[in-house]
């Protein structure tokens, strides 16, 4: 079963406020070679396959779904990546 | 439940009155305050409706609360976009009749695309949760007509996600189309760095307003400001008018 890891970032061009937080937080913990941080969101997708699916139409769908619900185009990115989980 | 003691029945229409509905989100939690400045204070008729519901039908005028909608998982109004209602929401605007949504309700319109933008993290990272000065920058909208532009007025903001973004082009088409209906007077007013300090903005038509701050709790004296009123003052002069 194919197992999706997509992995949603605010866009570069956004301040990442809480990313900033926790730069500071990194500081003042000694890392003070800590330049930047942005947070983002991961997400584990098992997908069972459908009928006559193939990797292509997989990816599609992954996009689709990206696209209308797990980032939101107007501040943020995504990137995923497809594996093949044994059961 | 609470009897309704206003006072504040100063605002009976009279003729033809525009009938309201609270759309209520599991999560939804400023709807009693919509439903009771709508009933109390404006002597309108108004019923709560479900998510699950599919249908608008017979109401004129559709609040969107605030609140955190299905918890604000994944992002503040990204669930709840796709509830039953929505579709409804979206042909009430297509018809041209309005839509208002305040706080969650306007990153609900934004997820939906009924609105440009999107609302991130407020620029502190605080919830921030008091009374702000807004500047009414168009006053010739179904919203804002019982304002007049330029006019300050107090509402109170609460809210953890509230700092507008949109892309350059937007923006530019935004205050071109004078679109922007309430600014934050001035970026010390500004509690979350909204872009060019927007809290409130129309649609292409001007039936859709999506405002972070709070009209519904600044509509009786006892909470400190009446300057919310003229939303509803407005939304309540389009209906008679049209009527």
């Amino acid at each position: 079963m194919p197992q999706v890891k997509v992995i949603v970032t605010l866009k570069p061009t956004l301040l990442d406020a809480q990313g900033r937080v926790v730069k500071e937080a990194l500081h003042s913990l000694g890392y003070t070679d800590v330049e930047q941080v942005r947070i983002g969101k991961y997400l584990e997708l098992q997908v069972g396959s459908l009928e006559g699916d193939d990797r292509q139409a997989l990816e599609n769908r992954i996009r689709e779904m990206c696209d209308r619900l797990l980032a939101n185009p107007v501040t943020e990115d995504y990137r995923f990546e497809i594996e093949e989980v044994k059961v | 439940m609470t009897t309704a003691t206003s006072t504040a029945r100063r605002h009976r229409v009279r003729g033809a009155k525009p009938r309201f509905a609270i759309v209520q989100f599991p999560g939804s939690n400023c709807d009693q305050d919509a439903y009771f400045a709508v009933r109390d204070v404006f002597d309108c008729p108004v019923e709560y409706v479900w998510h699950a519901e599919r249908t608008l039908k017979g109401f004129d005028v559709v609040i969107l609360p605030g609140g955190f909608s299905y918890g604000d998982y994944l992002r503040a109004g990204a669930i709840a976009r796709f509830a039953p209602i929505m579709e409804a929401v979206r042909r009430h605007a297509e018809l041209g009749k309005p839509v208002l949504g305040i706080c969650n309700g306007f990153q609900i319109l934004c997820e939906a695309h009924l609105l440009p933008g999107a609302l991130v993290r407020n620029i502190g990272c605080r919830f921030v949760c008091k009374y702000v000065t807004l500047r009414v920058e168009n006053a010739s909208t179904p919203f804002t007509s019982a304002y007049r532009v330029g006019q300050q007025v107090r509402i109170p903001v609460a809210h953890g996600e509230g700092r507008y973004v949109c892309s350059p082009e937007t923006l530019e088409e935004l205050n071109r189309q004078e679109r922007i209906l309430f600014r934050y007077a001035g970026p010390s007013e500004n509690p979350n760095g909204s872009m060019d300090n927007i809290a409130g903005i129309a649609n292409e038509t001007f039936n859709v307003l999506g405002i972070m701050p709070h009209p519904e709790r600044a509509v009786e004296r006892l909470l400190g400001s009446t300057d919310g009123r003229g939303v509803f003052e407005s939304l309540i002069a389009t209906a008679v008018a049209r009527a």
